[in-house]
């Protein structure tokens, strides 16, 4: 570019001071939002050190948290194998808030902040912004205040019912966590803010109602109600219903104020996670080509210097380095090296085209405008959708994909499709189908409750491809939706399409534990 | 954007966080922790490290598929030279090519992770007490002790407070204007000379009314009076024994083998942890004897070596000395325990039976005897009842119902349970103790 920028290194050699920070952000500004026409909320980058990083693995990478003992499990498992030097730390960690909060660590190189406010100051925070699902479930206004009276409130509650008691709903909470969202989105937008105010405003309600007199009332027996039809009694109930903890929440009879709203404090931390688990391939593919053009261009513009490029580049290709299947490094698809690898691809198709993307991609192939396509991609699609439109025969036969099926009643496993014409369009279903969380989290659903007769709770898991719940575990989980629902509970695995029970797990409440 | 340097931020924020996990699988990790005690250095044992526990106490279960059974399908990139519709055989082990999209939740059988020190030795000593110091508490919960407790206008001349009692008398003469002595003096000086020069006049006469009046003056007004007399006072006070001190008694005559002396080595360094941690007024006295008893500091209790016959009741006269010059038993908990291989010379047996009997075992909240045998003993416990003199002599005492606990160790790996035995909370099983 022009003679003049460059002299304008941003900073040479590996130390930075948050002068530095500031011009390296400005830079990337300029090019993220002016060049690529990022969309973003304000920053916040908070320098932390290696310990604060652990501390903040062990919360879900969130700035702060209910305490559970789970985390610190995992602080102790994370501590032990970095001490260990068997895992190195994350450069980064970033909150889907607005303000979005980076973390970046002490001991990054200023190449390496550079890096990392490129990747997740501007593109996930793009992404964040942008992307419908977080759009319609996450709440990035409320979500730090949120936790700030979840903290609270679950303190207040181990002050006043013991430690013990709380620890067992938030155990059950936690056991329910993956089946405890909606995963289709409702008429209002959530509102986290209004939360600690309309639990506020229950307690009130509460208070203002109880009249002690109400008990020494004499009642005259049941009164003859005649029974509800059924389709009546579960319409009521809102069954079926796959959200098991708002089910439990709303309608188990036997839970204490605070204990419903432990599990709401769940449920909405849950809801709150769950488009990430939708998003891993996109938003990490997002984070890393935005970073990449990026570091590209202050590279071209003469803001970084060669060595700091070449340091960049490493550090870039460990990330989206993909082992082939047959590689001992080989841990299933790495999603920073798929999504790059797709969002490149979408530029190549927007660029150069070639007859075949013409023709499976005719609405965008040679479009030229890169990052129009991109910011729609990324803003109303999720892995699943994202994979199903946009895996490339190209990027298909670049990897060389093959897709394998493990039968157990087949003595061989089969080779199913690989990269050919006739296997495309297969494989791409498949995979798409892998991103798919509704697919490969169990479908567990509250099916019906006898609440005229022992008020026993059926639930069904619709098994697919044969494959039933693992066992045990199964069997704890429903231990504690006894606990929680205070009456017994049976889980059915069924065949959805003949109605076959594979197996039955029964759970009955311990009295003494709610 | 702004900037925010956090690194200053107090740390430890996942500390309540361990709390609760240690509290939740506390029972496992100090199995464990007994366990890594047991493949230590018992010097090494101070120094915490990592423990390794089953994960299914801390397992965080959820509705997940298993990974058997099924048909499952798997994407995976970088194919050579398979074609569709080929079949590969199902490596072994069942995996089903799945080593790629194995199922993660799968792989935690063990979780490892690493306590600090402190943490490891609160989970290593936990529920063990000095015995009885709970008990003793109890029942003469306190010693009567005397305190200080300002001024009393009666008591025994022994009290008396001098100071005090002058510092009144001085003030109670300079308010009441009592004549000094040199006043006196100074005026009988003058009536001397003035009698000697002059004779009588009407000075004079006024100066021996004056004297007269001083002197009377004096005579009301005594130098000390009852009223200034002050006594210290002094005040019951009951104070709770909490110093204990700990005799370690061992023999290190030329029977015990080098084997038993690391094992007795060992137990007593267990104890020495063990008190020096849980109790902060624990004072140790070491005893060792062979036909005779002297007390040795540390060092040399553990490492200088010796060679003589074997008179147990020595260790038992010495230790009653001590006991008499330095810790009574009104406001010493004491605790003895006793190592040997068994031995001892044979007429001396009655005589350390009466002596623990009648001297240390009245004073004693607690006596432990922990027999060390060698390696080799162990197979013929089996068949053989074979019996120490020592053994026998305390059994005895046992039996006629002795506060006495005796136990036999053979090897180093004996050692940890053993000293729990000795040493675990009485309160869960009080009732079964001998009274």
């Amino acid at each position: 570019m022009s003679v003049m920028e460059r002299h304008h290194l941003l900073f040479q050699g590996a130390d930075w001071d948050f002068g530095t920070i500031q011009r390296i952000h400005d830079a990337v500004e300029a090019i993220g939002v002016g060049e690529m026409g990022l969309d973003v909320y304000p920053n916040q980058i908070e320098v932390i050190t290696a310990e604060q990083m652990l501390d903040a693995y062990a919360s879900i990478g969130m700035p702060l948290f209910y305490k559970h003992w789970s985390f610190g499990k995992r602080f102790a498992l994370h501590e032990s194998s970095y001490r260990q030097g068997l895992m190195g730390l994350a450069y980064e960690i970033v909150i889907n808030s607005n303000p979005c909060i980076s973390y970046i660590m002490e001991e990054n190189s200023a190449t390496m902040q550079t890096l990392v406010i490129a990747h997740a100051a501007f593109g996930h925070n793009h992404f964040f912004k942008n992307n419908y699902l977080f759009r319609d479930w996450t709440d990035a206004d409320g979500i730090l205040d949120y936790l700030e009276f979840a903290k609270g409130y679950i303190t207040r509650c181990e002050e006043r019912y013991g430690h013990a008691a709380v620890e067992r709903v938030l155990d059950a909470a936690h056991a329910l966590m993956s089946h405890g969202v909606h995963r289709y989105p409702r008429k209002k937008r959530p509102d986290l803010r209004s939360e600690e105010r309309r639990e506020k405003e229950r307690h009130l309600h509460l208070e203002q109602t109880f009249n002690d007199l109400w008990r020494t009332v004499p009642t005259k027996g049941a009164a003859a109600k005649p029974p509800l039809s059924d389709e009546r009694r579960r319409a009521l109930l809102e069954l079926p219903q796959e959200n098991l903890l708002y089910f439990l929440e709303k309608s188990a009879p036997r839970l204490q104020p605070w204990q419903r709203e432990i599990l709401r404090i769940v449920r909405q931390i849950a809801q709150y996670f769950y488009p990430q688990r939708q998003t891993k391939v996109m938003n990490e593919g997002c984070a890393t080509y935005c970073h990449y053009r990026i570091m590209t261009r202050l590279h071209e513009t003469g803001q970084i210097s060669d060595g700091s490029f070449l340091e960049f580049l490493q550090s870039h290709t460990n990330v989206t380095r993909q082992p082939e299947f047959d590689d001992p490094h080989y841990g299933g698809i790495n999603p920073y090296a798929l999504g790059f690898g797709m969002m490149q691809d979408i530029e190549r198709i927007c660029t150069k085209p070639t007859a075949e993307d013409r023709e499976w991609f005719p609405e965008i192939a040679g479009s030229g405008d890169v990052m129009a396509v991109l910011r729609d991609v990324w803003a109303n699609y999720r892995d699943e959708s994202f994979i199903s439109q946009y895996l490339s025969p190209h990027l298909i036969r670049q990897w060389r994909m093959f897709h394998l099926v493990d039968d157990p009643d087949q003595p061989d496993l089969r080779i199913e499709a690989i990269h050919d014409e006739r296997g495309y369009r297969r494989l791409r279903r498949s995979l798409s189908r892998h991103y798919d969380v509704g697919w490969s989290d169990p479908d567990i659903q509250v099916i019906d409750v006898d609440l005229a007769g022992d008020r026993r709770l059926i639930l069904h898991h619709h098994v697919l491809n044969r494959t039933l719940l693992h066992k045990d575990d199964a069997q704890r989980v429903l231990q504690m939706v006894a606990n929680l629902w205070g009456y017994a509970v049976v889980l059915k695995e069924v065949e959805p399409s003949t109605g076959a029970i594979f197996q039955e797990h029964v759970a009955h409440p311990h009295e003494t534990l709610f | 954007m702004y900037i925010i340097d956090r690194r200053l931020n107090p740390g430890g924020k996942s500390l309540a966080n361990r709390q609760r996990f240690l509290r939740r699988a506390k029972a496992q990790i100090q199995r464990a922790v007994r366990q890594t005690a047991g493949d230590r250095d018992i010097t090494d044992l101070e120094r915490g490290g990592e423990v390794t526990i089953p994960a299914d106490g801390v397992r965080e279960p959820s509705f997940r598929r298993s990974g058997e059974g099924g048909v499952h399908d798997h994407i995976l990139p970088g194919n050579k030279r398979f074609i569709e519709g080929d079949t590969i055989d199902r490596p072994p082990g069942g995996g089903g090519g799945s080593s790629a999209g194995g199922d993660n939740g799968e792989g935690e059988d063990d979780f490892r992770f690493a306590l600090t020190r402190d943490e490891f030795l609160d989970l290593f000593l936990d529920d063990l007490e000095l015995p009885d110091l709970a008990k003793r508490r109890v029942s003469t919960v306190e010693t009567q002790g005397m305190r200080r407790a300002g001024y009393t206008v009666t008591g025994s001349p022994v009290n008396l407070a001098l100071l005090r009692s002058m510092r009144n008398a001085l003030s109670r003469r300079i308010a009441m204007r009592r004549p000094k002595p040199e006043e006196l003096l100074r005026l009988q000086e003058e009536i001397e000379r003035l009698e000697k020069h002059e004779g009588p006049s009407e000075q004079l006469t006024a100066l021996h009314q004056e004297l007269e009046q001083l002197k009377l003056r004096t005579k009301r007004f005594p130098y000390i009076d009852p009223l200034d007399l002050r006594y210290r006072r002094f005040e019951p006070v009951s104070r709770p024994v909490a110093q204990a001190v700990m005799f370690c008694l061992m023999d290190v005559s030329g029977s015990m083998t080098e084997h038993m002396k690391d094992l007795a080595k060992r137990f007593y360094m267990l104890l020495y942890i063990f008190l020096t941690r849980r109790y902060k007024h624990v004072e140790i006295v070491f005893i060792r004897h062979t036909h005779e008893a002297k007390e040795v500091d540390e060092e040399t209790f553990f490492n200088s070596p010796e060679t003589g016959g074997t008179v147990v009741s020595s260790a038992l006269r010495e230790m009653q000395r001590i006991v008499e010059e330095r810790y009574s038993p009104d406001s010493w908990n004491i605790y003895a325990a006793q190592a040997s291989d068994g031995d001892n010379s044979p007429n001396d047996g009655s005589t350390s039976a009466a002596l623990l009997r009648n001297v240390i075992l009245p004073v004693c909240q607690y006596y432990a005897y922990l027999e060390v045998g060698s390696d080799s003993d162990r197979m013929q416990t089996g068949f053989i009842n074979h019996k120490t003199s020592l053994w026998q002599t305390y059994e005895t005492l046992q039996e006629q119902g002795a506060n006495l606990a005796m136990r036999k160790v053979n090897h180093r790996r004996e050692i940890y349970p053993v000293f729990r035995e000795l040493f675990r909370r009485r309160d869960a099983e009080a009732g079964a103790r001998v009274p």
